[in-house]
């Protein structure tokens, strides 16, 4: 799923995946596609830290939203960076009203139940995308794609690097938020406790929907600095659902700065998993990360409890 | 006789009379709603009857369809002789993951992720070992005597199916009698309240999935003898896993039945949106129309009919 990386051709002196320049260029590639793995791990873990529940649909979402910024460009000519308030606010009324209308109704019974229903969900999103957006690859050829910036041994191309800032920056006005704002305060008190919530008078149901709806708002940014260098198909939500649950896990279910380093560890280990495994063999690290630590460690690196 | 053992036997008698009546192709689709039944019923033995929902399925189903295609293929094994190891395969594969998944404590959705999870690395490995060809796939060589588990008439293969599925429904009837079963539905209930009964909860856990995932494999083989050919994303795929999951949840998890009317319910889904898809120009995507509504049946049961379609037939109340 990892875009290839970009280096220089292997010259005579070249020794191999071993070589310093090489990892470094490895390193660095892996942290600007961890930067937005962040966001998207932001989004899932803020949704299963307020509401406890897992949404499997996380990665169909994201796929939704990756084809409005595709069309946003095709049809109007708006830029990816540009439709970032677009996407943002449309994703967070579309995550606001599927909790209303759909998740909101059905996450009190059986924990799987949910999990049943999103994958239901993502079944359906995908295959909707597929029979309107059609099987084929779609990306956006920015006019700044080929610019580079070299730093270092290795080329990195200047859209990464603009969506690793602008993902970064994102979550620190998200975490200011969450920890400033009324209703940051009040997502932060369901989360913790939410019959005392309920007590002091805060509307637990919409907290629920607004919860939701950042946690899928989170997705429309990440869809916006992802399209000027990835592509988008129908598929692509299942390749993202296992990493963002890696991350997730890796962090520690709920927690926001597990979320933040995760993302970084994982996309870091999808680079270097690349590098010295191969394309095929090289995802097999987020894989096994996830299995390792649901098994030896479930609560995460930063999590409190399971 | 009672009425449902009347309805069982006439149900049975029209299941061996179709073939002969109808033409090759529906020969064909009667043949995949019996073996998407057993596969089905597979994953109902864990996630219906004890309660252990999986996402990744499909890894005891690959398992299955490469050690026998391995041995037949690479060691010139009679696929015969071949099912058999593939279906103990299965069985070690699913006490394996069971061990290790219970034995840290992951139960519900946690469970199901590491399913999920499982399944990528055995689809991932199968991708990239040599033994198993890679991407490529691996291809059965064609020779259709029934020594070497090919039918030229598809009747047989059909008659196969059925075998399977009859075995997997006796296997769930079994179950709804035995002690062994009783312990897995108070697993599924409660399973702290199981524990203070005196139920190791651990063991039958364990015990239910080593079962399940021999009876997947079974029908990897199966498949695999059927269709020649498999490769990482068929045998690994995450296509399968959900379609086992669909068709006991939409016919009714932890219920004898539920698989094969969810079995049923999903092909005539499937040939009506064909129907509609080649009356209708503008869909000639099929699948995705297909999947769709499969996709909207598993949201609608969830939340309202947690029986599954049996649930509209039994009367009393319905199970919480």
């Amino acid at each position: 799923m990892i875009a290839p990386l970009e280096w220089r051709a292997p010259s005579k002196d070249f020794d191999g995946v071993f070589d310093p320049a090489f990892l470094f260029a490895g390193v660095l590639n892996g942290l600007l596609a961890g930067g937005i793995y962040v966001l998207v791990a932001v989004g899932l873990t803020l949704i299963y830290g307020v509401l406890h529940i897992i949404n499997f649909a996380h990665g169909s979402l994201l796929m939704l939203a990756m084809y409005a910024v595709f069309y946003l460009w095709r049809l109007i000519g708006i830029d990816p960076y540009a439709a970032l308030p677009v996407v943002i606010a449309g994703a967070f009324g579309f995550g606001f009203v599927l909790y209303r209308l759909l998740i909101g109704r059905y996450n009190h019974g059986r924990d799987e139940n949910i999990l049943l229903i999103t994958l239901g969900l993502s079944i359906v999103i995908d295959n909707v995308a597929l029979l309107f957006f059609g099987g084929d690859t779609q990306t956006i050829d920015v006019p700044y794609a080929g610019t580079f910036v070299e730093i270092g041994a290795a080329f990195l191309p200047l859209p990464k690097i603009i969506s690793f800032g602008a993902s970064l920056a994102l979550c620190i006005v998200l975490g200011l938020y969450m920890a400033k704002s009324d209703t940051g305060k009040a997502i932060r008190a369901v989360a913790k406790e939410r019959q005392g919530a309920r007590l002091v008078g805060i509307d637990v149901e919409t907290v629920f929907a607004v919860s939701y709806g950042i946690g899928i708002a989170c997705l429309g940014a990440a869809a916006c600095l992802l399209m000027p260098t990835y592509y988008v198909t129908p598929s692509s939500g299942h390749a993202f659902v296992l990493v963002a649950f890696t991350i997730v896990v890796l962090g520690g279910m709920g927690s926001f700065v597990g979320a933040a380093v995760g993302g970084l560890v994982i996309g870091v280990t999808e680079s270097l998993g690349g590098l010295f495994l191969g394309e095929q063999l090289g995802q097999i690290g987020i894989s096994l990360i996830f299995i390792l630590i649901l098994l030896l460690k479930p609560t995460g690196l930063f999590g409190s409890k399971a | 006789m009672s009425r449902a053992a009347l309805l069982c036997a006439a149900g049975l008698a029209a299941a061996l009379v179709y073939p002969l009546l109808v033409p090759n192709y529906l020969v064909n689709i009667g043949m995949l709603v019996f073996f998407t039944a057993f596969i089905g019923q597979s994953w109902n033995i864990a996630g219906g009857f004890a309660g252990q929902t999986s996402f990744g399925h499909v890894v005891f189903f690959g398992t299955g369809a490469y050690t026998s295609t391995i041995l037949q293929v690479t060691y010139g094994w009679n696929p015969w002789l071949a099912w058999p190891v593939a279906t103990a395969m299965g069985g070690a594969v699913g006490w394996m993951i069971a061990v290790l998944s219970f034995r840290a404590g992951l139960r519900g959705s946690y469970f199901a992720l590491i399913t999920l999870a499982f399944a990528e690395v055995f689809r991932i490995l199968a991708n990239s070992v040599p033994f198993t060809k890679g991407g490529l796939g691996m291809l059965i060589k064609a020779d259709q005597k029934p020594i070497n588990f090919q039918f030229k008439d598809p009747i047989w293969i059909y008659y196969l199916a059925l075998l399977l599925c009859l075995v997997s429904l006796a296997v769930a009837w079994h179950l709804t009698r035995s002690r062994f079963g009783a312990r897995l539905v108070a697993i599924r209930e409660n399973e702290d309240a199981a524990r203070a009964l005196g139920i190791d909860v651990f063991a039958e856990k364990v015990k239910v999935l080593t079962l399940s995932g021999a009876m997947c494999a079974a029908g990897g083989t199966f498949y695999a003898q059927k269709y020649l050919y498999i490769d990482p994303s068929i045998a690994f795929g995450v296509d399968k896993s959900v379609e086992m999951l669909l068709v006991s949840m939409v016919g009714g998890a932890g219920t004898i039945f539920g698989p094969l009317i969810g079995s049923f319910t999903l092909m005539g889904i499937n040939e009506a949106t064909r129907w509609l898809a080649s009356v209708v120009p503008a869909l000639k995507n099929v699948q995705p129309l297909s999947l769709i509504v499969y996709g909207i049946m598993l949201i609608l049961i969830v939340a309202r009919l947690p029986n599954g379609l049996v649930g509209l037939f039994r009367r009393g109340p319905a199970r919480a």
